[in-house]
């Protein structure tokens, strides 16, 4: 009897710690999760569809941005949570990176960019392999990173393809907005293969015609094969994804032009370190160009890699994303804030380098309809700083996906 | 301050006199930040013969007519970027025959024509400790460089102390860089690394004694060893320790080594410096601390902070910066003053950190490190604030020459990039340092 009464003391002595807890974790949690009615003000709004508004508010509701517009213009219902912040710029979009494949411990358990079994594997998807809780998405999210294309890594022909996720999510389900946005593949110095083909750059280009020669003929039956690497490839060939080509140097850059015109195919390049020195040739092609991190270390087939790059494309008319790319080493991830800070003070300007990374990165992945800019009806992606975005002195105050404020470190 | 520019005054002229050329050169109209006092505007800086002879505001440094004068209004001056952990110039250090190579200089390794080194002065850097990589216990003694144009050969950068000797330190490493899984003489655990160290350090107190012992005598002399000569000016506190360490129970293990031989250290890369900040100041070691972007890329980073910087400032410690490059390039060096800002640490230790804290990590407090009359000018020119991203390093002086011009063409290739930019089969430099595990963990 003693023995039981003792019992029922300590269960109900844990139920209350227990119900405590509970009550605690709610109150932590809804702050972060709950999709609530919320007025972002900023001193300055960068909506990207348009100037910035000086004194702006942003209403948000339901997860999407309800109302944008002046302090004078827009009346702020009394039951929204109010946010301020100096500066309120769109969730930022890193158009190329490979986290959440790859981590940021860089020990061979948590690297899933690249299988190097064979230098052909465009069925390969990145959601089977995306771990939506790896420690550098929260890392990015941040810095107010909301969208990231992210995938296989560059260093095969075809690594696998690539998705589009929020920074935001339990899993790869709530997380992914694009499960296929585009193929990874690579030219140059990091597709040749060891022991095996490609070795060289001709038998690279050689490779690729072939996958997209038998491509056009199975999609061209009446019966077309059912594998998954048919399917993917017919993807390709109907123009419904593009390739994304991991090219450097310009001689790959030449020869991925040359590919994408022989077959008819979408394609999106990628890295572009002598970009600069084609500027010509690729705004002859109409492809896009999303620019690796140039603050990466230089040499081998980025040896001309130039902080310029980006500025002197875009202002050729070339369409320009900024990425934090992919590098083998630390830093496991680079900030495309940061990458975007320094094209911005090399010719592209601020103005400029934020659209880099918010919506015309948004039009490069094809997905400005819901993100990369602050528009009524668009999803409620919103980064907020204490200054200037971009300089290195000032801190990101906050983030909010789909309507939830999912980042309070001052970061 | 009249008067002791006037004594200045007089010994240019007799110097000028002698040589019948150089004249003094002042650098006027530029916002001063002299590091080791506050700013100052509408500053004078006054070179002559590679020296700065005055350092002050119009009203206390009067200029005679016989000076050339560059006006540099509206831009920041100040004193060119130490950098006290680099691999610039491509070296390679000890082999894979030993984990203590003490005899390993990188003197004989180092390419004064890289463009590495051209980056770097595009990047404001005028003075840097060249080390080799971190995949040994001991991987060879460090040089210091002064980063001058149009180097022949190495002896044109090289730094000599009193005595004439070329001056640098020795690099040591723990952690797991310098493990092999395969062992044979490599250690396979943490605690046989600081074993084989210990013995090593042991065997060069007993070559001490003898060489003691043996008062002068030369048959009595034990045979000359270049191993345990370098650590005895270890030993003896002529050749400082550049110590490679990343978490923070090898951060401790590498005071306790500190202490136990008594040699001098610097702490570098010191990735977990937040979580034992007042243990490294309580021990009087100055930390060498880099910024990466992101957290990870190896085990022992994966708790490497931007708070670095503030923890040690807070714990009373002394904090500097370096490249590690090419892990960080030199050429945004500056870049790691604002991220340890951004993390809390204040604008003048971060800019201390840059400069003035690094020389003492030298022993070149003496001669760079800020703009003091009597010191090297070594300065750079900036076109605004030194830690925001719109600033460029204009101009970078070396001793009174110039040797980094962003209006030059070529000069500008260096800092942006760009064909022409890298040239030099950097790609053949051995990075072990930050990164390149040599095993397991």
């Amino acid at each position: 009897m003693k023995n039981l009464k003792w019992k029922m003391e300590n269960l109900l002595r844990t139920r209350t710690l227990l119900m405590i807890m509970a009550a605690l974790f709610t109150v932590h949690f809804s702050m972060f999760t709950a999709s609530a009615q919320i007025a972002v003000k900023g001193e300055t709004v960068w909506t990207m569809a348009g100037d910035p508004i000086i004194n702006g508010v942003v209403l948000i509701k339901g997860g999407k941005i309800e109302a944008v517009g002046t302090a004078a213009q827009i009346q702020i219902p009394s039951d929204y949570r109010v946010i301020s912040a100096k500066v309120v710029t769109p969730g930022l979009i890193d158009a190329h990176t490979v986290i959440g494949l790859n981590g940021y411990l860089n020990q061979p358990h948590d690297q899933m960019g690249l299988d190097s079994g064979a230098s052909f594997q465009p069925e390969l998807r990145a959601t089977d392999a995306y771990n939506a809780e790896e420690r550098l998405v929260e890392w990015v999210r941040g810095y107010g990173v909301t969208t990231i294309h992210t995938g296989h890594q560059p260093g095969a022909l075809a690594s696998g393809q690539t998705m589009i996720a929020k920074t935001w999510g339990k899993n790869v389900d709530e997380a992914t907005i694009v499960p296929t946005a585009m193929i990874a593949v690579t030219l140059g110095a990091g597709a040749n293969a060891q022991g095996r083909s490609p070795g060289t750059r001709a038998k690279q280009a050689s490779m690729l015609r072939s996958e997209l020669i038998k491509a056009q003929e199975n999609s061209a039956k009446t019966d077309p094969a059912k594998d998954l690497r048919s399917q993917i490839m017919a993807r390709v060939i109907k123009r419904e994804i593009p390739l994304l080509i991991t090219a450097e140097a310009a001689q790959d850059i030449m020869t991925a032009i040359r590919i994408a015109k022989e077959f008819n195919i979408r394609i999106v390049l990628d890295g572009v370190s002598d970009g600069h020195l084609v500027v010509n040739e690729i705004k002859a092609s109409g492809f896009p160009v999303i620019v690796h991190a140039s603050m990466a270390r230089p040499g081998g087939d980025r040896s001309n890699i130039s902080l310029e790059n980006a500025s002197k494309l875009r202002s050729a008319g070339i369409p320009v994303a900024l990425q934090s790319g992919y590098e083998g080493y630390v830093p496991k991830t680079r900030i495309v804030l940061f990458e975007a800070a320094m094209a911005a003070a090399n010719g592209l300007g601020p103005s400029h380098a934020l659209a880099s990374i918010t919506i015309d990165a948004a039009r490069i992945l094809g997905i400005d309809g819901r993100v990369g800019s602050l528009a009524v009806g668009k999803d409620a992606d919103i980064a907020m700083y204490d200054g200037d975005p971009f300089e290195w002195t000032t801190h990101c105050t906050g983030t909010i996906i789909n309507g939830r404020v999912v980042s309070d470190v001052k970061r | 301050m009249k008067k002791l520019f006037l004594t200045f005054l007089f010994s240019a002229l007799f110097a000028l006199a002698a040589s019948g050329q150089e004249k003094l050169t002042a650098f006027v109209n530029a916002t001063i930040i002299p590091i080791t006092g506050p700013a100052i505007d509408q500053g004078v800086l006054l070179v002559h013969k590679g020296k700065i002879v005055a350092v002050g505001d119009a009203k206390t440094v009067r200029l005679l007519s016989d000076v050339i004068t560059i006006d540099v209004s509206r831009k920041i001056i100040m004193p060119g970027l130490v950098d006290t952990h680099s691999h610039i110039g491509g070296p390679a250090g000890a082999d894979s025959t030993g984990p203590i190579q003490p005899d390993i200089r990188i003197l004989d390794s180092v390419n004064p024509r890289a463009s590495s080194i051209q980056r770097a002065q595009a990047g404001g850097i005028t003075t840097v400790n060249v080390m080799p990589g971190s995949g040994h216990l001991d991987s060879g003694q460090t040089l210091y460089l002064k980063l001058r144009d149009d180097a022949v050969k190495i002896d044109d950068l090289l730094i000599l102390d009193k005595a004439g000797k070329y001056m640098g330190g020795i690099k040591f490493a723990n952690g797991t860089n310098s493990l092999r899984a395969a062992g044979g003489t490599f250690p396979g655990t943490r605690a046989k690394s600081a074993a084989l160290v210990r013995d090593q350090f042991i065997k060069a107190q007993e070559y001490r004694d003898k060489v003691a012992k043996a008062g002068g005598d030369k048959s009595k002399l034990p045979p000359r060893d270049l191993a345990m000569e370098a650590l005895v000016e270890v030993l003896d506190g002529k050749r400082m320790v550049h110590f490679h360490t990343h978490r923070h129970d090898d951060i401790m293990t590498a005071l306790r080594l500190s202490k136990e031989f008594k040699f001098r250290i610097v702490l570098q890369h010191v990735s977990e410096a937040w979580k034992v900040a007042d243990e490294i100041a309580l021990a009087k070691a100055p930390s060498s601390i880099i910024m990466i972007d992101a957290p990870g890329g190896k085990l022992e980073t994966v708790d490497i902070d931007f708070k670095n910087g503030v923890a040690l400032e807070k714990a009373g410690g002394l904090v500097g910066f370096h490249t590690d490059d090419g892990i960080t390039d030199s050429r945004w060096f500056l870049r790691s003053a604002g991220l340890a800002m951004r993390a809390g640490m204040s604008r003048d230790k971060a800019l201390y950190g840059m400069t003035m804290a690094n020389a003492i990590m030298l022993d070149l407090q003496d001669r760079v490190g800020s703009l003091e009359a009597g010191k090297d000018a070594d300065f750079i020119i900036l076109s605004g604030d030194p830690v925001s991203v719109y600033s460029h390093v204009e101009q970078t002086w070396v001793e009174g020459k110039k040797v980094f011009d962003r209006s030059n063409a070529r000069d500008y290739i260096f800092a942006v990039g760009g064909k022409g930019a890298t040239d030099d089969g950097d790609s053949h430099m051995d990075i072990h340092c930050f990164d390149g595990d040599g095993g397991n963990q």
